[in-house]
């Protein structure tokens, strides 16, 4: 038993969380949100160059070969920059669908590129029913009932749907399924459909612990500058407390987080619980964040002058998207109202 | 990161769990805050001791296990799940032990430790005065050092003590130089409940019963050997009996998981009439989830602190935490209960109402006790988030 992470585990999340703070300002999303696709080539060829695209991709594909506890405090990284290109959707999301689909000729196709940065992948849930970043993927999988497709983005049509995040990028995709685009099926394709919602999950979940992390900070710095009454509004205790009960529910949802990654990354057999209990939990955590500290910035919260709005807009999103609130209670609800769920002290790292 | 017990971690858990099958009283004791249920659960606490399960974290030559923290979690699960009796002198074992332990003299420690772990001194605090709740450091009890230099003559009021109705000792801070102000000049004394001068007048809480107490001092003399660390060294030494760790062991998550689960359990029994309102099943499995979560952070923390790694003050979340858990808890209980949740257990009527409605009162004091939870909030706004003082 050893709920920690490693030495290297954090110091590549050390080094990696001060590119990103460097590199994707508030500055710089407000750039890419006028730009042509929201994305940019240049920072996705850095993050390539820094083995991110690759992390999850076996070594004999060109990867780093590592697994979804390795990156789970880098997600989280991300969620603090709010990161608008789709990295952690393919490291968390799409490499690992691709290994798992059983097609040798998919994996060397696509693996070794989105290693190198030279491609990107998106996959689609019906539960989302848009898909993310699907302009900037080489290929697309889509869910179609319990059969999952493997789509050229050439062979589809996208229609562009803007969200309150103007980083978000989603499409509805005109596709046709058939038998040669289809990847898994049955039993199978259930599967994987299911595991597929669980690392959308995580990927939310884990953002999310950032993106409260980043909006606590943005509200203290600011509450520390702003001057009412003749001293720093943050001082004072209806406002202190705004921020304290942040970041009691925020402390707490980040063990069910890291849990639920290495359920996946292990294989167990309550991924889907555990997942579902950490996005419920670190999603209430960011938007609880985003209520209280757009209320600490008084009317200020409420414009586009200061960033909290780019933190905000992202945690309110997350919210819904890989499941909503209610397909995550739904799935908890079905472990423990069961009969004889083993629930309880003693039960909590049951795999 | 291994989730994973070891073979070791099961070894030990089988052991507390069978140990505990032959031990634990079939019969529920009588609660501690009746004289008949203090004897009961002392008696109890000396045959913890006996089988050196009492202090399981406690150094072996102390009669202790040696216990890491991962296995006292694993101990209290087992603990809870047995529905083994409370602890009633959880105040001692676990709060006032560990820092005779670190600040005690070797005289001190073998002379009060044994008496403490089988049960035949127990342990009342005295934190709180009147004057001196949420501002501790506003504490006025005097402890004056007798001309002949070999007591401390005290004088002044204690309150909110804890098991003093029936405790034989009680530590707490005393204001040793009179001219110093807050948390300066004051001192960490050890005081025998039966010495001259002294006079306990029982408070009813909200059951009924004397949980705790008011202690008046008048020209209580108390020998200058009672002192734990140094004069003037007070608060330094609570605010290591109110440490985390120590905060940890009198509320680990056993405790709150089988609450949650007796919920989950008390709401498929009564489903039907709950489900009409729909709010009762969404708090059902808020609850679950929170225990859940308080127990995962809690392994996380102590599988840090086990590799060397500090606590930091993202600690003082954890009191927020389960008191508001426990909090919601049993006031979905009383819900779920519906017209019986008022009814006290013995009632003829009562049917199926178990032990919630003393679990709601009880909760009623997490949120206050030991710090209330706007200190704690000053706590994290200032010392965790850096927010400006006020």
């Amino acid at each position: 038993m050893d709920f920690t992470f490693t030495e290297d585990q954090l110091l590549f999340k050390e080094s990696v969380a001060d590119f990103l703070r460097n590199e994707i300002t508030p500055e710089k999303i407000r750039e890419l949100w006028d730009s042509e696709t929201g994305r940019s080539d240049a920072l996705w060829t850095q993050l390539a160059e820094l083995g991110l695209t690759g992390m999850t991709v076996p070594e004999e594909f060109g990867g780093l070969g590592m697994n979804e506890l390795d990156f789970v405090l880098l997600a989280q990284e991300c969620g603090y920059v709010a990161l608008p290109e789709p990295l952690v959707h393919n490291v968390l999301v799409a490499v690992p669908t691709l290994i798992a689909c059983n097609n040798d000729k998919l994996k060397k196709q696509w693996l070794p590129k989105i290693a190198d940065g030279s491609a990107k992948v998106s996959v689609g849930l019906e539960e989302n029913f848009l898909v993310e970043d699907a302009h900037v993927a080489d290929l697309l999988i889509l869910q179609s009932g319990d059969e999952l497709h493997a789509i050229s983005k050439d062979a589809v049509s996208l229609r562009y749907n803007q969200s309150i995040d103007l980083s978000r990028k989603l499409y509805a995709v005109e596709w046709t399924p058939s038998a040669a685009t289809c990847i898994a099926s049955g039993d199978e394709g259930k599967a994987q459909i299911e595991a597929i919602m669980n690392r959308g999950a995580l990927a939310c979940a884990a953002q999310a612990l950032g993106l409260a992390q980043r909006m606590i900070e943005m509200s203290v710095q600011y509450t520390s500058e702003r001057h009412q009454f003749g001293k720093p509004i943050g001082s004072f205790q209806a406002v202190k407390h705004h921020m304290s009960n942040i970041a009691v529910r925020l402390e707490y949802a980040k063990a069910p987080v890291h849990r639920a990654a290495y359920a996946i990354a292990n294989g167990q057999s309550t991924a889907s619980l555990n997942v579902s209990h950490a996005k419920l939990v670190s999603t209430e955590a960011a938007d609880l964040a985003a209520k209280n500290c757009m209320q600490v910035h008084g009317a200020m919260g409420y414009t586009w002058e200061v960033d909290l709005h780019i933190f905000m807009k992202k945690a309110w999103a997350f919210n819904s998207t890989w499941g909503d609130v209610a397909f995550h209670k739904m799935r908890v609800a079905d472990y423990i109202f069961a009969d004889d769920a083993p629930l309880g002290a003693g039960n909590t790292f049951l795999a | 990161m291994d989730l994973a017990y070891t073979e070791e971690h099961k070894a030990f858990r089988e052991e507390v769990r069978s140990w505990l099958a032959d031990n634990v009283p079939s019969e529920p004791l009588k609660t501690y805050d009746t004289e008949e249920g203090f004897q009961q659960h002392r008696e109890w606490e000396a045959k913890l001791n006996e089988g050196r399960w009492g202090m399981v974290t406690w150094p072996t030559e102390l009669g202790g296990r040696d216990a890491d923290l991962l296995q006292w979690l694993i101990f209290e699960e087992e603990y809870f799940k047995a529905k083994a009796p409370a602890r009633v002198n959880q105040n001692g074992i676990f709060l006032l032990g560990p820092t005779l332990m670190e600040y005690g003299t070797e005289e001190q420690k073998a002379e009060i430790l044994p008496k403490m772990a089988n049960g035949t001194e127990v342990w009342a605090q005295g934190w709180s005065e009147p004057n001196a709740g949420s501002d501790m450091a506003a504490v006025r009890a005097k402890a004056e050092l007798s001309e002949c230099g070999e007591f401390y003559v005290i004088n002044g009021q204690k309150t909110w003590s804890t098991r003093a109705v029936w405790a034989d000792q009680c530590f707490g801070m005393f204001r040793t130089d009179p001219e110093s102000k807050r948390h300066h000049g004051l001192t960490f004394i050890l005081v025998p409940l039966d010495l001259e001068g002294i006079t306990v007048r029982p408070i009813p809480q909200l059951d009924g019963l004397p949980g705790f107490a008011e202690i008046f001092f008048d020209d209580v003399k108390v020998p200058v050997k009672r002192r734990l660390g140094g004069e003037g060294e007070g608060w330094k030494v609570a605010m290591a009996t109110a440490g985390f760790e120590r905060g940890l062991m009198l509320r680990s998550p056993a405790r709150f998981q089988q609450t949650a689960t007796r919920l989950v359990e008390l709401y498929k029994a009564n489903q039907e009439r709950a489900d009409r309102d729909p709010s009762v099943r969404d708090a059902v499995l808020k609850s679950y989830m929170d225990a859940e979560s308080y127990c995962l952070s809690t392994y996380q923390t102590a599988c840090r602190l086990i590799k060397g790694g500090k606590i930091g003050a993202e600690s003082s979340t954890n009191k927020i935490f389960w008191s508001e858990l426990d909090r919601q808890m049993h006031a979905t209980a009383m819900s779920i209960l519906s017209a019986r949740a008022e009814l006290e257990p013995h009632a003829p009527d009562a049917q199926g109402v178990g032990d919630w409605l003393d679990g709601w009162l009880f909760a009623q004091s997490g949120p206050i006790y030991a710090g209330t939870n706007e200190i704690q909030r000053n706590i994290i706004a200032e010392r965790m988030l850096g927010m400006p003082r006020a």
